[in-house]
């Protein structure tokens, strides 16, 4: 009798020990979160929703939506940025993962020499600061005093250089590929991380069935990397349309020239805060940012129901 | 070494702090500015002057970044803190604050009749009937060229438009120098340098731009094209790859005496002056044929204001008419070549090169950049978009004529002109 009053009297204390402790636990994530992280995104969404009429704040519903789509002036900025920011993603895509994905597949050859060296320096443009890149590569492509015209002065190819950075036509894939070049070290670091962690078993495996070299990387190693590819695709999709400091480092908050390197970023950046005698318009800003918001959310939605569940699994 | 500037600054502080004692009795005006460089020049040059005549107002100058100004301001303005006189940015920033309330109406202050409509457009009311700030300096457009450059392949400085084209023939021709150091990589230079420097002569200065105002003339008028037209041909003389040719560039070339002639802004003299090491000159922007009337841009740049709630408000307007005065002008310009006060008392500048901008205002007619009053409220923003479309038409990328009409057309899109 005693020693079950005991028992239930302990259980009692435990389980409410145990709830003060989860309260405890969460509480500084949940306040740091809710404070920068969900109260601004739900204010903007708000903030999206109204307008300044008169100079009072006035609920105008999809107002702001239909501004955004049925004014031809805004629709032809906002249309222009999205086709840009699809260009810069697709970039990335076709450049800077396949390369990532060679990269890592160099290094992880295990008679390579110097790779903790070659790791490192792969990586090192990733740590730069963006304004750094903007104006180091600013400085390497520039006609003038660059680097690059100088080189291919030398070997007698100058005819091929062009101020890339300045024509319409070239810009945007300029700023796209200096881009890949920052930031190609984080897809080769985690596809390096999940090709080490490849049991040797396996390799040796199909070693004695005669799979090797080239053959072995397309039918071993590559449907075990394919869930780090997944993560890294979706990686560099919402870091791409959340892109906007390389652009405005290398080219201005305009996004020049005549618009062609604009991304949802810096239209974001100028519509909010304004530009020069342009004055800041923070509703149209939150109705930018909100679209945003749901581009990438269907992004990562659509990655997350339709990819990821139908990636295959293996387990060693 | 240390201890001693210690010594040597306490020493100064005891001394600064006893006189503050002395004078106790004083008014003290408080200047607030966003001009930190300046900050030598107030207290060496421009507070001594004034005190020195006005016995029993000591002027304090406390200046904020740029960047932060604006905002600082503001909230200096809410919680009535701000100081008795008030550094006037040009145009609706400073309309903004007098339509709040918080400066003061100057229409009456002595001194102001030393200005002319055109320099206090920029801190006037719309219809011009109030004016709320001194002007206190402008900036003023033109070229700049290398005077050794010109004297060696024997070209006179050109004054109309055939001319300068024949001179940058010349330039291009002998090969050793970039006839023209600009680069459209940033955009501005193409529009500030470049269409609002030669602009005025086509559009006739004030006469064209409050047309533009009242809606009588449109950016597609012949008037208004003919400066794309213009700057259209610029485009053979600029250097190889302008188009990724930023400012920096522009004025390195310049100053490293490797291009002949610089589209300028007279804010260039005093950095030209310490890096170029060979002689220059100015001339204005070319007028079409000879013996036409010559219009410069002579931009407003800076003003003071006064606090309407400044519990000095006497020793304010004192000393506010004494920045309208020329013993104001003359010490300011002087101190800083390449600003000019506005004042319409001619002021002689001991920098050669300042002096020669500034004597252009006896013989041409004076205005401001066409975009910045009124125009460039709303959305799509004129003078945004005049630095996208001059890169564009110096670039190829759009004809005189589109470019026209895409401003034009934006310009539409909100602007209706009051009738």
């Amino acid at each position: 009798m005693s020693t079950a009053d005991y028992s239930q009297s302990d259980s009692g204390q435990d389980k409410r020990a145990r709830r003060w402790h989860i309260l405890v636990f969460l509480l500084p994530a949940v306040i740091v979160y809710t404070a920068i992280m969900i109260l601004p995104l739900i204010e903007t969404l708000r903030l999206s929703l109204f307008n300044v009429v008169d100079g009072q704040s006035v609920f105008v519903g999809f107002g702001n939506f239909q501004t955004l789509f049925g004014e031809p002036r805004w629709s032809a900025s906002f249309w222009n940025a999205l086709r840009n920011n699809f260009v810069f993603f697709l970039i990335h895509m076709l450049v800077q993962n396949p390369i990532g994905v060679a990269l890592a597949a160099l290094l992880s050859v295990p008679k390579l020499r110097f790779g903790a060296f070659y790791r490192t320096a792969l990586f090192l443009p990733t740590l730069l600061s963006f304004v750094i890149v903007g104006f180091i590569w600013k400085l390497i492509l520039s006609p003038i005093w660059g680097v690059s015209p100088y080189l291919l002065d030398l070997v007698g190819l100058k005819s091929l250089f062009a101020p890339w950075l300045g024509r319409p036509d070239t810009a945007l894939i300029t700023v796209s590929l200096i881009s890949v070049w920052q930031n190609v070290g984080i897809p080769t670091m985690l596809i390096y991380a999940s090709m080490l962690s490849i049991p040797e078993e396996v390799l040796e495996a199909a070693e004695c069935d005669g799979i090797t070299g080239w053959s072995q990387f397309w039918k071993i190693k590559l449907p075990l990397i394919l869930p780090s590819i997944g993560i890294i695709s979706i990686l560099t999709f919402v870091g791409n349309f959340n892109a906007f400091d390389l652009v405005y480092t290398v080219q201005g908050a305009l996004a020049g020239p005549d618009g062609s390197t604009d991304i949802l970023g810096t239209l974001l950046y100028r519509t909010f805060f304004g530009f020069q005698l342009q004055i800041g318009d923070k509703s149209m800003g939150a109705t930018i940012a909100t679209v945003m918001f749901l581009i990438i959310l269907t992004g990562v939605c659509i990655y997350l129901f339709a990819i990821q569940r139908r990636m295959r699994r293996y387990q060693f | 070494m240390g201890s001693t500037t210690l010594k040597s600054l306490l020493m100064a502080t005891s001394i600064l702090a006893s006189a503050g004692f002395a004078h106790a009795a004083d008014t003290t005006l408080t200047i607030e500015s966003w001009r930190t460089d300046d900050l030598a020049i107030w207290q060496e040059k421009l507070i001594p002057a004034f005190e020195a005549k006005n016995p029993g107002i000591k002027v304090k100058f406390a200046p904020t970044p740029p960047t932060e100004y604006d905002a600082a301001l503001g909230a200096r303005f809410d919680a009535g803190s701000a100081g008795d006189i008030i550094t006037c940015r040009p145009f609706d920033k400073s309309l903004e604050q007098f339509k709040r309330g918080n400066l003061s109406s100057l229409k009456s202050l002595p001194g102001m009749e030393n200005f002319t409509p055109v320099a206090k457009a920029a801190w006037s009311t719309d219809d011009g009937s109030d004016t709320f700030c001194v002007p206190m300096a402008s900036v003023i457009h033109g070229f700049i060229y290398n005077k050794d450059a010109f004297d060696k392949l024997g070209i006179a400085v050109p004054t109309t438009e055939a001319e300068f084209f024949a001179a940058l023939d010349k330039i291009k021709k002998d090969g050793t120098y970039i006839p023209l150091a600009m680069g459209t990589k940033d955009l501005w230079e193409a529009a500030t340098m470049g269409y609002q420097n030669i602009g005025p002569n086509y559009w006739k200065g004030e006469e064209g731009r409050t047309a533009l105002i009242k809606g009588t003339q449109k950016l597609t008028d012949a008037d208004w094209v003919a400066p794309y037209k213009t700057l259209a041909k610029w485009k053979d003389y600029l250097g190889d790859g302008f188009e990724a040719q930023t400012y920096p560039d522009s004025q390195n070339l310049f100053t490293l005496g490797r291009a002949a002639i610089y589209p300028a802004g007279s804010w260039e003299i005093s950095l030209f002056n310490t890096q170029a090491q060979f002689k220059m000159g100015a001339f204005l922007p070319p007028v079409q044929k000879a013996g036409d009337t010559c219009y410069i841009s002579d931009h407003a740049d800076l003003g003071a204001a006064m606090n309407a709630k400044s519990k000095n408000p006497e020793a304010a307007k004192k000393f506010l008419s004494w920045v309208a005065s020329p013993e104001f002008a003359d010490i300011y310009a002087n101190a800083l070549p390449g600003f000019f006060s506005l004042s319409s008392t001619p002021v002689k500048m001991k920098d050669p090169l300042a002096q020669e901008f500034v004597s252009w205002r006896e013989k041409c007619k004076p205005t401001i950049r066409s975009t910045y009053q009124i125009l460039s409220r709303g959305k799509p923003n004129l003078e945004n978009e005049t630095w996208v479309e001059s890169a564009n038409v110096i670039n190829g990328t759009d004809t005189p004529e589109v470019a026209a009409k895409k401003l034009q057309d934006g310009l539409d899109s909100w602007y209706k002109p009051a009738k």
